[in-house]
């Protein structure tokens, strides 16, 4: 009887676990497919696209696409203005998005509740309603540079960065977090006389490391990989991101060998990145679910 | 409850004004300068001077009409029909071009149109594509919405059993998430393409019987195919915020229910889903928003093609507003798409209010 049930359960087990890996190849296969492909010349890579060799690194198998990719596009330049946007702006985000909502989670002054509502309120507005105007608006801005005063935007690192340092949601999270910390650590500060920039700076931040964690990682993949506000707003190859620089592989004759190259030279860091994390990404994303 | 040793307004004021200021300058400035410039005739570069033309934009937008047109007669007074007994229409065009006699219909287009009797009725509008980018994004929402919806909730109780390597999977379904959606769509043009996987797959399963088809170049096809990938890509996402929710019903309520001896479905319907109520109104406003907002999978698989079949809200404001430098006429459309994400939403709270 009870060899009977534990077989039973056996077996139940192994159908879990198959139908587990039937819906994970699912959400693997088009990834190995980028992968496998970039290394295979264009005509093999058309003709095995409709067969499992799509995903098995057999046949004529190099590293040619990337050296052509590279040839292509200055690919560098594209990362590197990625990395560089991305980096900027997740770090600027933290730090006026925690002292904003450090004002607002422990310190009382006029005005707070009001400009706290204004934050929420502008949840609920997509970035996509606001992208036209927004356009117009940063063609029109002044900026103080070394060669003086210009005006318009366009074209730069400071408007695919400043525009988005601050948002609603970065706020939020760092309120939350904020007001589930101990009252009573701040005003003893207080009383001892520490300054609110030594409060947030020795006791507040050194506490906020899951938030600031949640915080960057979501950040830091809206960034990666924004694609609608840097097509708009650059049209000098010197200042473009990796998403839009993919407009060079599409002429005439797709190179399809080295349109894979080129998405896994900027997916697979990102996935690597990931699953190094995966746990930290993850946690991010529910934590926007818990609190919302 | 405000002690005396957090009052500060210089130092509430110092810390909250940078981000503050940022958020107010691009995002709520912004946002109602979409409204401003909506009523004007705003290009991103002219010569000539902005003018107000009040409620212009909208019109030129949303203005639409239903035709009747009574079909040909002939002197006997008799219907005109072409060999196969159908009815001979005037041309919509004898109606909005140059008539005098019917100013309303002026240079509208017809989109579509259906026969009541003898009658055509034929709906005509100021501005088709922006009509079928209306009709698309909505098609896409109220599919996407539902269907993403459920499989995440299915997903994330999957993920949610006690299983050796569970986080292994978990960590598998999320990854498309971190990845780009234009990375996305691309791999998919090839997976949808005649000669791609798909087309195999499916010739495979049938025996044969399925012939191959171009699925992003059928306008019957190629606004699913899109539905089905945005699906793939975020369902992870919604996983995640579903598990969240499963992970605070607490424990006890399915010790009790086991005791009570309930069944699986007894135990989802009275245990698990009450207790999802709140998680479930987020992310179906969560889904909605980001489904509204669909562009960049348009701009890279299809263009809005085949015959506008894939156009969409967003698209068409980006096309006008950058594409033709028609800022005017891509803030009214960036208008029109908030208030349907509003109206979205607040119907959505409303039918999942706590009662």
């Amino acid at each position: 009887m009870a060899a009977i049930s534990s077989d039973n359960h056996g077996l139940r087990l192994v159908t879990r676990y198959v139908v587990l890996t039937l819906i994970a190849l699912i959400f693997v296969f088009p990834l190995v497919f980028m992968v496998v492909s970039s290394f295979k010349p264009d005509l093999q890579l058309l003709r095995d696209a409709s067969s499992i060799r799509a995903f098995l690194p057999v046949g004529d198998i190099s590293t040619d696409n990337y050296s052509a990719a590279f040839e292509r596009a200055p690919i560098g330049l594209f990362v590197f203005n990625s990395v560089l946007v991305t980096g900027v702006t997740v770090l600027l985000s933290l730090l006026i998005c925690s002292l904003a909502a450090f004002s607002f989670a422990f310190l009382e002054w006029k005005g707070r509740n009001t400009l706290l509502s204004i934050i929420i309120a502008t949840l609920i507005i997509p970035f996509e309603t606001i992208a036209i105007p927004l356009l117009l608006l940063v063609s029109k801005l002044p900026w103080i540079g070394l060669e003086g005063l210009s005006v318009g935007w366009l074209n730069s690192y400071r408007v695919q960065i400043i525009p988005w340092i601050a948002d609603g949601l970065t706020i939020f999270l760092f309120v939350q977090f904020f007001k589930d910390l101990p009252r009573d650590l701040i005003e003893a500060s207080r009383v001892e006389g520490a300054s609110w920039w030594q409060i947030y700076r020795r006791v507040v931040m050194p506490l906020s490391g899951p938030v600031i964690a949640t915080a960057a990682i979501l950040k830091f993949l809206v960034m990666y990989n924004q694609y609608l506000w840097p097509l708009i707003v650059v049209q000098e190859e010197t200042y473009r991101p990796v998403m839009v620089g993919l407009q060079y592989f599409f002429q005439l004759n797709t190179a399809w060998g080295e349109v894979m190259a080129y998405l896994t030279i900027i997916t697979v860091p990102v996935l690597a990145f990931y699953l190094a994390l995966q746990r930290a990404f993850i946690a991010s994303i529910a934590s926007t679910g818990v609190k919302g | 409850m405000a002690s005396k040793l957090t009052t500060s307004n210089r130092a509430g004021w110092a810390f909250a004004l940078p981000g503050f200021g940022l958020l107010a300058m691009f995002i709520v400035v912004p946002f109602f300068f979409a409204f401003f410039l909506s009523l004007t005739n705003q290009r991103l570069i002219s010569p000539n001077p902005t003018e107000f033309v009040g409620l212009d934009n909208y019109r030129n937008l949303l203005g639409i009409r239903v035709l009747s047109i009574e079909p040909e007669v002939n002197a006997a007074g008799e219907i005109v029909r072409d060999e196969t007994g159908a009815p001979e229409y005037p041309r919509v065009r004898t109606f909005t071009r140059n008539n005098p006699d019917y100013p309303q219909y002026a240079g509208m287009r017809e989109w579509f149109r259906w026969h009541s009797g003898d009658t055509a009725k034929v709906v005509v509008a100021r501005d088709v594509v922006f009509w079928k980018s209306l009709r698309n994004t909505l098609m896409f929402v109220l599919v996407v919405a539902p269907v993403q919806g459920a499989l995440a909730l299915g997903l994330a109780l999957l993920i949610n059993q006690r299983l050796r390597a569970i986080n292994i999977y978990r960590a598998i379904y999320f990854m498309p998430v971190v990845v780009s959606i234009v990375v996305v769509s691309l791999l998919w043009r090839f997976l949808y393409a005649e000669e791609g996987l798909l087309n195999s797959i499916l010739h495979g399963l049938s025996f044969g019987m399925f012939e191959g088809r171009d699925w992003l170049g059928d306008p019957d096809t190629a606004l699913g195919a899109i539905k089905a990938m945005s699906i793939w890509q975020a369902v992870g996402f919604h996983m995640v915020i579903w598990l969240s929710g499963l992970q605070t019903i607490s424990p006890t309520l399915y010790e009790a229910s086991a005791i009570e001896g309930a069944s699986k479905w007894q135990t989802f319907r009275y245990v698990t889903w009450p207790g999802l109520r709140n998680t479930a109104v987020l992310v179906l406003i969560v889904i909605t928003m980001q489904a509204f907002a669909l562009f960049a999978q348009i701009d890279v698989m299809t263009n809005g093609g085949p015959l506008d079949s894939t156009t969409t809200v967003v698209f068409q404001a980006v096309e006008r507003g950058y594409g033709k430098q028609d800022i005017s006429g891509g803030a009214a459309i960036s208008v029109i798409l908030f208030l349907l994400v509003l109206t979205i939403s607040l119907i959505q709270r409303y039918l999942t209010r706590e009662k």
